[in-house]
């Protein structure tokens, strides 16, 4: 019994060490950095690779949820349709009386009376129409993110500071109880980015 | 932890740790017990109060943020001074007239929000309404009765006016 145990044991301490090292690495859980890409000597394919990490971030329920393809946003880890149903607006700021700042607020707050959490940020809103990523292709969504018609006028330059700095986009990572983070770090999102325009900011079909 | 704010048209101050909820302090502390508590995670509507003459949702409104900022609460909307106060008490005279509250624990929330939309949308369409209101919900669904009294406060107040 006591030999079963250890052997349990040393598996189990086995299993968290592979988690760990996975994660550090930038494993299934993890967001690699550029330097795991520096082997890939075609720029091409090294750019393409870059921007499938960055999709772990991009595809994620944190990003996902307010790229809606309707009006409406989803929410939580599921994606499931916001509730209350609300609606875009004019200015992707909710509509009369029912506007994001009705309910969310400049940062996340705990809820007083249970588990759980209403996530908050200064510009809370949802991205405008003509950055729709749900049920779009990677590749779609690369070119949307690229386009200065569809991405408020940015130029890689700016793309790469917008993943690297804005508030909002960063609120992925800190996004309150009840919530899992966008995988890496707001920093290493930014650096990928950065490489990804390096290396020509290449698209997937 | 001291905040002060002005409600319903008077300084007041709250002594309140700063993420105490705004309904806790509004209820609680000062005795407004108008503004209800429905379901605490901002899915009811029950508690919507106006902050800065917005609608916003007082169970997830920690007191600390609304320091120096100017807060109605359904107690004194009538009251407001210009145009809040007139839509408000429209608001009023229609829910009375058409007799819109079943059980009437949603309705304080109901009004608040009605409030902000006839202030900002003269003659709301019912797509105005039902999007302007989608966040409160009414377990008796006097929806049709409020939206209603919200086109009838809205025709009072263009007679007025025109």
């Amino acid at each position: 019994m006591r030999i079963a145990r250890a052997a349990l044991a040393c598996s189990l301490a086995l299993a968290s060490a592979t988690v760990v090292a996975r994660v550090a690495d930038g494993g299934p859980e993890g967001l690699r950095a550029p330097s795991a890409f520096a082997g890939i000597r075609d720029d091409r394919k090294r750019s393409l690779a870059l921007f499938a990490e960055m999709g772990k971030v991009i595809r994620h329920p944190r990003c996902m949820n307010c790229h809606p393809r309707t009006d409406s946003p989803t929410q939580g880890d599921a994606m499931t349709p916001h509730g209350p149903p609300v609606t875009r607006g004019p200015d992707g700021h909710g509509v009369t009386a029912m506007r994001c700042q009705t309910c969310h607020g400049d940062a996340n707050v705990a809820f007083a009376g249970g588990e759980g959490s209403i996530p908050g940020d200064p510009h809370w809103h949802l991205a405008p129409r003509e950055m729709a990523w749900q049920g779009r292709t990677p590749g779609e969504i690369c070119r949307q993110i690229k386009d200065p018609a569809r991405n408020g006028g940015k130029t890689l330059a700016a793309l790469v500071e917008h993943n690297r700095d804005d508030h909002l986009v960063g609120w992925a990572w800190h996004p309150g109880e009840g919530r899992e983070p966008a995988p890496g770090t707001q920093a290493r999102f930014g650096d990928l980015t950065q490489a990804w325009v390096e290396a020509g900011a290449h698209c997937p079909d | 932890m001291t905040t002060a704010f002005t409600l319903n048209g008077k300084p007041v101050t709250a002594d309140a740790a700063a993420d105490t909820p705004l309904l806790w302090v509004l209820r609680d502390e000062l005795g407004l017990t108008g503004t209800k508590y429905g379901c605490g995670v901002a899915q009811c509507g029950a508690c919507t109060v106006h902050v800065e003459g917005g609608t916003r949702r007082s169970c997830v409104t920690p007191v600390g943020t609304i320091a120096g900022k100017v807060v109605t609460t359904i107690e004194g909307a009538a009251n407001a001074e210009g145009a809040a106060g007139q839509v408000a008490s429209a608001l009023q005279r229609a829910w009375v007239e058409l007799d819109v509250p079943q059980c009437g624990f949603c309705q304080s929330g109901q009004i608040m929000a009605a409030a902000v939309l006839v202030r900002q949308v003269a003659d709301p369409t019912d797509a105005d309404i039902d999007a302007a209101m989608s966040g409160n919900i009414c377990r008796c669904a006097t929806y049709l009765r409020i939206r209603k009294a919200i086109k009838l406060a809205a025709s009072h107040l263009r007679g007025a006016t025109s």
